[in-house]
């Protein structure tokens, strides 16, 4: 199999950029440091020569930019879209958020991307560079030379319990298509129901009061596209401010959550996002769980037009009271 | 010397077509249920979004209840559907937080229900009651 690199991106952008089946690219480009890469648009090969990255850093979910981007009104936009993406990419589409015709999606294989901070914590402060070589990361750092580490233990946690190899949505495919995966990524919420009321009530106390209230996990969710937020209501008494109290972190992140209930593709981007390193998943995939337990399986963005389960009833649905006094879980 | 007794603050979001009648109702029947308990009346038990029962723990409530017409008699024809979803859904989440699950309830009260209003709501304060104070989802701000 012909292994996709930084290269083979730029040649396809090059070619697709001098036919005109596209205007722009959009793209990862690279940041202060090797593990700091932000999401940008490029106009031009020259720009994306000097700017462009592709590494195990590439992590940005583009879908949620293309709301914006196909708004504009000359011509396509080609985004780079890895298996996770493209489930948000079909839920946004299903949401009617933006026009498919003014997109050209182009499938890029996924082998996990990197946690940074994973590998801050195993190497210390100064990292130079980081490569990938198959399954060893070698991480040059300033002050302990060259250090070797086991991809395993700095793979970020979406990518530890990664759902899907496959894309469901593209125009073109780059190397080859993955499957769904069965993950086990239901395994830390099971863990959690398992324990008492007072150590779950702790343990989110402990996680939640870290939160800064930055609205990062708000801003880069592709399920979060309202174009006016609860959160920004300035009488809503939770409006962009530190936390005066630990209310007001349960509020915010319960709502987060149930906002994007159903519509949640689980693509991790708000536990990668948070500066804080709060477990964000484990509300998501809490929503989730139940979903799949109490109405059946489904896997949003998985096609598009499906009904979303919290627009969608059945006769026999069970109780709310039935739903938390369940003996299974 | 009366000793001041523990009492509730319990809030009930009662439809308008059908709890809010049964609530009506147990008053004209002269069938007693706790004063702790206060109505406020939504024109759907679908109205209630998620945010509603938050805010009202954040302002101080100790239980919160929510009554609607029964599933396939909603006057809008589906509205308590959408309710039941989301609320197992809500309520399944705050027990994964830790709050303690029977401070939250919901409820089907037709406007012939008089006595099961009466009835769900003396059993709902009592329960509240043995929790004691809601400390989990309090305001601090909001105490007085």
């Amino acid at each position: 199999m012909q292994k996709i690199t930084r290269e083979t991106l730029i040649e396809k952008a090059k070619s697709l950029l001098a036919d005109g089946t596209v205007t722009r690219v959009l793209g990862w480009k690279k940041g202060d440091f090797s593990y700091d890469v932000t999401p940008a648009i490029f106009t031009s090969v020259e720009q994306m020569q000097n700017d462009f990255v592709y590494s195990e850093f590439s992590g940005a979910n583009f879908s949620k930019y293309l709301i914006k981007e196909t708004k504009k009104e000359d011509g396509k936009v080609l985004v780079f879209l890895k298996p996770c993406d493209t489930y948000s990419f079909n839920q946004l589409l299903t949401e009617h958020r933006f026009d498919r015709e003014k997109v050209y999606a182009v499938g890029i294989p996924c082998e996990g991307m990197l946690d940074e901070n994973k590998i801050k914590k195993a190497v210390g402060d100064g990292i130079l560079s980081v490569c990938c070589d198959g399954d060893a990361v070698k991480v040059e750092t300033l002050y302990d030379g060259v250090k070797q580490l086991n991809k395993g233990d700095v793979l970020s946690e979406r990518c530890l319990n990664c759902k899907s190899k496959k894309h469901v949505a593209y125009d073109e495919l780059l190397g080859e298509d993955g499957e769904v995966i069965d993950s086990n990524r239901f395994d830390e919420v099971e863990k959690l129901e398992k324990m008492t009321a007072d150590e779950r009530f702790a343990f989110w106390q402990n996680e939640l009061s870290r939160c800064i209230r930055c609205n990062a996990c708000r801003d880069v969710c592709p399920a979060c596209t309202c174009e006016k937020c609860v959160f920004d209501n300035p009488n809503s008494g939770v409006e962009n401010k530190s936390p005066a109290n630990s209310f007001e972190e349960k509020m915010f992140h319960i709502i987060r959550a149930f906002h994007v209930a159903g519509r949640c593709t689980d693509c991790g981007e708000c536990s990668r996002v948070c500066p804080q390193q709060i477990p964000l998943h484990l509300l998501n995939r809490k929503f989730i769980k139940d979903i799949n337990a109490f109405y059946g399986d489904y896997q949003a963005g998985a096609e598009v037009g499906s009904r979303a389960p919290l627009v969608n009833y059945t006769k026999e649905d069970l109780e709310p009271s039935e739903a938390v006094n369940r003996e299974d879980k | 010397m009366q000793v001041n007794e523990y009492k509730p603050k319990i809030v009930a979001f009662c439809c308008n077509w059908c709890s809010y009648a049964g609530a009506d109702l147990a008053g004209s029947n002269r069938l007693s249920y706790p004063a702790e308990v206060k109505v406020i009346r939504v024109p759907c038990s679908c109205r209630v979004n998620p945010m509603f029962i938050l805010r009202a723990f954040q302002r101080g409530a100790d239980g919160v209840i929510l009554c609607g017409c029964h599933p396939g008699d909603c006057h809008y024809t589906s509205g308590n559907y959408y309710t039941r979803r989301r609320m197992a859904l809500l309520f399944s989440m705050l027990e994964y937080l830790g709050i303690e699950k029977e401070r939250t309830r919901v409820e089907w009260v037709s406007a012939a229900e008089g006595a099961k209003f009466a009835q769900t709501m003396n059993d709902f304060v009592a329960t509240v009651k043995s929790l004691g104070e809601n400390k989990r989802l309090e305001d601090l701000r909001c105490k007085r």
